[in-house]
């Protein structure tokens, strides 16, 4: 497939703000991508499908006095992009006015990150991450002849590059890389189906290990069998670090200044309050190099940077971007993100840092006493209320008997209120690992005090 | 009237659509395809009364596939340019080692009756759609004083999708679909309860003919019943799940796990069961893509099948899985129209169309009037399978107490969890009461719309989960 060239980007970029200028809108910006993916699927040893492509396209935002409206389209020629400008505009015409609308203010010049593109993801055949996704399978099976299985084993990568432009003078561009695989295990014994979950990623093939990936989904499966359902209580829990990255980015997402200005956050009115406990420390960081949403500049060119949300239990600052900055009477955090062309910004974390803690996942445990350890939880989009602050989900894990991982156990509910398992952490662990769940989450496991489990 | 849609020209002609495939299968492979979509779509919302964020985008691209044994090579292109189509096929043809394999000559297929479109919502000037937010916003606010916040949202998208294979086949769809939705936040005395409500349809504008804000009001309805209501009970109860979204459970339970990728690989606890009885025999359900007007239908899948009406279970008996091309010929039979994909970006898979339980005898009133002590769960937020294990989650979104055989308190914050080869079972009433719902469904990265549907439905023994111990 063929890549487009930044200079293509940029200039598709350059074009549509000023087709949209030109069609009426007061100030535009535009958001241009390009893209190349590779994706494999192995399921039985034998490659189960192969997928490259190449994308590009571009979405504009249009202002028109206070009105904002938005398009997108994959069309760069200059009739596509007079297309996209004029819908844009159009858009924006059916808006209703708002004083807080309106392009970001110029900002300063946004740091170089190293790292962000790893040349081996081009530089990398296909033959080769073929074999890196079979060798991920065939750990898991010898792992343990109990595994009676691999549904499929995933591998994605993604070279791609974006260019920003607008009608205030705002020029960017930047390239990036991702390479993610992961599995799901299936162990079997005595008539008992279990499943585990193993993944790895970072910015290319070379970053993935077939062997851990592997061995974490083989692990996790067969400690599985023979789980049974726990009865209900309340107790300690340890959250894996998966789970706890789950759980941080349910905290980021209510921290978004957007959602507090609207009153739909539990966190709406506590600035500056004691809400946490001292032990959960957390950032916001969009310029760690082995973050995956790290960025020099956000998804309207501001630059990104570095926002403590929690420290010594204090609830320190929300995520802006441009818009909510201005109506908060605050600055930009940076925090303006885009999933792709297709969508125009809206404030989100970039990548959220737990920072870790001092205690190891066994001194976790132990410390939990009798309780539980939860590896897995399901049903996150709809157990989860971002508003309320309520939360009720599936959960499977292991019990902690007087200190010691015990019996599996499966089939259960965590329930919970947000503000309240946030005082109840009681230790984060001291082993951060970057987990792809609930974005982008430099995460470690943590000990809540009390947390209620549904079960029989 | 200019209200259906423009008589479109085609996305790839017969004689471009045969070269693509020659030259994909000019090293060999035993089946070529070529997939091609034209996507258009406006959005619009309102927010703390202000009418907001209006979107358009436009895409056209294609997709290419060519399946050799066990192994589909695909690449996708933005765009419908020849020589990127071209491009990309001779990309998969390079891959392979063999000689080249002939094509059928591409020859259209009879085509099937397209969902009737009366009002193209493309045509519907956009101050229109705008106008109706703010009726829907009023509504909402109007339930009353304790509403504290009103969102809504508007979208509507037409998919125009081609496809041609190796096999002769070349068949189009035209797939115009409306959906409004409503979310409400409700505070009293500190607390603070969210209720949602959705109208959609592979329909044109006409949908919204008839007071289309109700939906509106019913969402600030179900946010003031929750306001103030005590926590969902946790432990193992009988559960009366309401008609309508309330299909999602047969959808998550039972639908995903006949899906035939996941019973090819194992990862189904329905593999195997065909013809076993999974049920009692007040269950039939079936997978219908042909249900007019529905928010799953279509004329064809994403691969040129018609789409069609498969039952799944019959008196309890497991009837069918769901295939795709690929699965079906693995299995020796044949597609049943639900291989679906959610762009020109992503490969066909097996996936439900509109999923239903057909009405049984029962009336709604009798089957609660049975339940000494359980709960009411008359609507979902969502849910989620594990096909392989067969454990199941639901968020509820509204629910209540039964006491007695009577609805008692709204409960907020429950959860429904169990597995679904035991809790299909336990299914023991199945209500005369009958509605359909829209859903979005993911699986393996791709989004898809699809409908669900029941009358009530009750279940002997499930475990809510929710704060009160």
């Amino acid at each position: 497939m063929t890549e487009v060239a930044i200079d293509v980007l940029a200039q598709a970029a350059q074009g549509v703000v000023d087709a949209a200028t030109g069609a009426g809108a007061g100030a535009a910006e535009a958001w241009a991508e390009g893209s190349r993916e590779r994706e494999v699927r192995v399921h039985g040893g034998e490659v189960e499908s192969l997928t490259e492509a190449s994308g590009r396209g571009v979405g504009v935002r249009a202002w028109i006095g206070e009105r904002t409206g938005y398009a997108y389209g994959t069309d760069l020629s200059e009739s596509g992009l007079a297309e996209v400008a004029g819908a844009a505009v159009g858009a924006a015409r059916v808006a209703d006015a708002d004083p807080n609308a309106g392009p970001p203010e110029p900002a300063g010049e946004p740091p170089s990150i190293e790292g962000l593109r790893d040349e081996a993801v081009a530089a990398t055949g296909t033959a080769d991450v073929i074999e890196l996704a079979k060798r991920i399978e065939r750990t898991a099976l010898d792992r343990d002849k109990r595994i009676s299985g691999v549904e499929e084993v995933v591998y994605v990568d993604e070279d791609g590059q974006v260019a920003l432009a607008s009608s205030r003078g705002h020029r960017g561009s930047f390239a990036s890389s991702v390479a993610y695989s992961f599995l799901q295990a299936m162990a079997a014994d005595d008539g008992d189906v279990e499943t585990g979950l193993g993944f790895g990623v970072g910015r290319s093939p070379e970053a993935l290990d077939p062997e851990e990936i592997g061995i974490e989904a083989a692990d996790e499966a067969s400690s599985m069998l023979g789980a049974s359902k726990p009865g209900s209580r309340s107790c300690p829990v340890v959250l894996s670090d998966r789970v706890a990255a789950s759980f941080a980015g349910f905290i980021g997402g209510a921290l978004s200044a957007d959602e507090v200005q609207r009153g739909r956050s539990p966190f709406a009115e506590r600035l500056g309050d004691e809400l946490a406990s001292e032990a959960l420390v957390l950032i916001d960081d969009g310029i760690d190099p082995a973050g995956l949403a790290s960025a020099p500049f956000d998804g309207e060119g501001t630059p990104r940077g570095r926002t403590p949300l929690l420290a010594d239990g204090r609830l320190l600052a929300y995520l802006h971007d441009s818009y909510t900055a201005r109506r908060g009477g605050a600055a930009s955090t940076g925090n303006a993100a885009r999933s792709s062309y297709r969508s125009p910004p809206s404030v989100r974390p970039s990548n959220l840092v737990i920072e870790p803690g001092e205690r190891t996942l066994e001194q976790l445990i132990a410390d939990a006493g009798d309780g539980v350890y939860i590896t897995e939880v399901a049903g996150l989009h709809s157990g989860v209320n971002p508003v309320t602050g309520r939360y009720s989900v599936g959960a499977s894990g292991r019990t902690i008997k007087g200190g010691e991982l015990a019996d599996p156990v499966r089939e259960f509910t965590i329930a919970g209120d947000l503000l309240e398992t946030l005082a109840a952490v009681r230790a984060v662990g001291s082993e951060p690992r970057w987990v792809p769940f609930g974005g982008s989450v430099r995460s470690a496991p943590f000990l809540v005090g009390e947390m209620t489990i549904g079960g029989a | 009237m200019s209200g259906s849609p423009a008589e479109a020209t085609a996305l790839i002609d017969e004689a471009f659509a045969g070269r693509v495939l020659e030259r994909a299968l000019a090293r060999g492979g035993d089946f070529a395809e070529v997939f091609c979509e034209e996507r258009a779509g406006f959005s619009i919302s309102v927010d703390e009364s202000r009418v907001e964020r209006p979107q358009s985008g436009h895409e056209r691209g294609a997709g290419i596939r060519v399946v050799t044994g066990e192994t589909t090579r695909y690449a996708h292109v933005d765009g419908l340019g020849e020589d990127d189509l071209l491009r990309a096929a001779d990309t998969l043809a390079a891959a392979q080692e063999g000689e080249a394999t002939e094509p059928h000559p591409v020859k259209a297929a009879e085509p099937p009756e397209l969902q009737e479109i009366e009002i193209d919502p493309a045509s519907v000037p956009a101050e229109r759609k705008a106008e109706l937010l703010r009726e829907l916003d009023e509504r909402a606010r109007a339930a009353g004083s304790d509403v504290a916040q009103v969102s809504a949202s508007y979208s509507e998208g037409r998919r125009r999708v081609a496809v041609a294979n190796s096999e002769g086949l070349e068949a189009s769809d035209d797939r115009t679909r409306v959906r409004l939705g409503a979310q409400v936040v409700a505070r009293r005395n500190g607390s603070v309860e969210t209720g949602f409500e959705t109208l959609g349809a592979h329909r044109g504008f006409e949908l919204l003919e008839d007071d289309p804000a109700r939906i509106a009001e019913q969402a600030a309805r179900k946010a003031l019943d929750l306001v103030g209501a005590d926590p969902a009970p946790a432990g193992e109860m009988t559960v009366v799940v309401g008609g309508g979204f309330g299909g999602v459970l047969f959808h998550e339970m039972t639908g995903h796990g006949l899906e035939a990728d996941a019973v090819q690989k194992g990862a189904s606890v329905y593999a195997g069961k065909i013809g076993e009885k999974v049920a009692e025999p007040l269950l039939t359900a079936y997978d219908d893509g042909r249900m007019p007007g529905e928010w799953g239908t279509g004329a064809i899948d994403d691969e040129g099948t018609p789409c069609r009406r498969t039952a799944v279970i019959e008196e309890g008996k497991l009837t069918s899985y769901l295939y795709d091309r690929l699965r079906a010929r693995r299995d020796g039979t044949e597609s049943t129209g639900n291989g679906r994909r959610e762009s020109f970006r992503d490969l066909p898979i097996p996936r439900m169309t509109n999923t239903y339980i057909q009405p049984g005898e029962a009336k709604p009133e009798e089957i609660i009037a049975e339940v000494d002590r359980g709960f009411y769960a008359v609507s979902f937020a969502g849910g989620q399978v594990e096909p392989a294990t067969g454990d199941f989650v639901f968020g509820v979104s509204e629910g209540y107490l039964i006491e007695g055989g009577k609805v008692s308190r709204p409960c907020r914050g429950a959860t429904l969890i169990g597995n679904c080869l035991q809790a299909l079972t336990r299914i023991d009433a199945v209500g005369s009461d009958f509605e359909m719902k829209t859903g979005f469904c993911g699986k393996a990265g791709q989004t898809a719309p699809v409908g669900t549907g029941q009358g009530h439905v009750r279940i002997r023994g499930i475990t809510v989960g929710g704060t009160a111990v």
